[in-house]
């Protein structure tokens, strides 16, 4: 077997090959479903905004389904954080996907967080605050002891009368309400 | 994988690393479908492929024409089909083309240095560009990172996505580079490094840089725990 081949950091100088702004919109082409925004902030340890993250989100499609028969919606969006650490994702919400051993997994979004000082990629995922009943039967949740830890995994909704509803979801790389990272 | 084969998240020696690395231990997650699926690259809606960075609208940039090429393989040497390979680099001044770009070196109008290729039947890609020249950053006083350019590679899955660098060899930078002695193994760091190869040069026209990735298996052991 060889050697996989080893990560370095994204650097702070890759918008020129890897902005594409219209990928954050994971709906650009029309999808079935509701649309939803995800939005947050990446912060450091001093909890000052990372202008210079690259987020890349990969999730199933309503029906919880990898294989995104519905060739409009291919269930994978990138974002670039702004000045003030932000970024933003236009989605729906997916429906619940099969775990190991027969069980469920509750409706999540996996997110990858690249940036300057980051020598190798971060995952995580961004589960959605109204499944609360799913969220309490998931494995991946379930496995994580400290409630406060787990929570940084769930996005809380917010209902916007006249726009879409917003799931809010920040990264924190280090320090108090440091986001569970996955070792996938 | 404690190998030693992968970075850590904790380096201070780079010292963006300091505020930037979870202090947490990761969370050991199995693979499920969400890890061992991923985006494809079947139909074109990533856009054409760009694998000449050498001019723009015909004009030529400066600086010393290169040819870059390899494949991407899996761990067992697969050919990693139909993958999407996305790179970027300095001009042959040391400068990127990027308003966050503060060194004073010339920026040349006929140099993006962005450029993507969706690997073939064999895994293979290839560009044509200029060789990247070194560039100062402020991690320590008077540091400058060798030559490289940067690499963004897909995969099979979600699991198999990576960023890295490949190095130019016989770069006298690469001794005290922090980024690249952030893998602690020598073999690993290496492998970074691309190697000159006549077979790949045209005459009277580019140097000739071959270089391989290796994406770990769509359901390998993961990268860290
Ligand atoms: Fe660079």
């Amino acid at each position: 077997m060889a050697i996989p081949t080893s990560s370095q950091t994204i650097g702070p100088f890759f918008r020129a090959a890897l902005e594409r702004p219209a990928w954050s919109d994971l709906t650009r082409e029309g999808v079935a479903g509701e649309g939803v925004r995800i939005e947050g902030t990446v912060y450091d340890g001093d909890r000052t905004p990372v202008p210079d993250a690259l987020l890349e989100l990969w999730q199933a499609d309503a029906n919880g389904s990898y294989t995104h028969a519905d060739g409009r919606f291919r269930g994978f969006g990138r974002a670039c954080t702004d000045h003030d650490g932000r970024f933003w994702f236009r989605t729906i919400v997916p429906g619940p996907v099969p775990g190991a051993n027969g069980a469920v997994q509750a409706p999540h979004a996996n997110l990858t967080i690249f940036a300057r000082g980051l020598l190798k990629r971060l995952v995580t995922r961004i589960y959605f605050g109204d499944h609360a009943e799913e969220n309490v039967r998931d494995p991946l949740l379930a496995s994580i002891e400290d409630a406060a830890v787990r929570a940084t995994l769930i996005a809380p909704r917010t209902e916007h009368a006249g726009g879409i509803p917003v799931y809010t979801f920040d990264v924190v790389l280090q320090g108090a309400g440091e986001t569970a990272f996955l070792a996938i | 994988m404690t190998d030693g084969t992968q970075p850590p998240y904790d380096f201070p020696a780079y010292t963006s690393t300091i505020k930037r690395h979870p202090k947490r231990a990761l969370i050991e997650a199995p693979q499920t479908l969400s890890e061992v699926t991923g985006p494809t690259f079947a139909s074109p809606w990533y856009g054409p492929n760009a694998t000449d960075l050498s001019r723009v609208d015909g004009r030529e940039a400066q600086g010393q024409r290169i040819i870059v090429a390899g494949r991407v393989l899996d761990e067992d040497g697969r050919p990693v089909r139909g993958t999407l390979v996305e790179v970027w680099q300095a001009n042959a001044a040391g400068r990127y083309h990027h308003d966050g770009d503060q060194h004073d070196a010339p920026l040349d109008p006929n140099f993006i240095g962005a450029g993507q290729a969706v690997t073939d039947d064999e895994g293979r890609w290839r560009f044509l560009t200029i060789r990247p020249g070194a560039y100062p950053w402020r991690n320590t006083y008077n540091a400058w990172r060798p030559a490289h350019i940067h690499f963004s590679v897909f995969g099979p899955s979600f699991a198999t996505r990576m960023i890295t660098q490949m190095y130019f060899p016989g770069d006298p930078l690469l001794e005290t580079d922090p980024v690249f002695h952030s893998i602690p193994d020598a073999a690993a760091r290496n492998r970074l490094i691309s190697a000159y190869d006549p077979q790949l040069s045209e005459a009277e026209y580019a140097l000739g840089y071959r270089w391989d990735v290796i994406l770990r298996g769509r359901g390998a052991t993961p990268v860290e725990s």
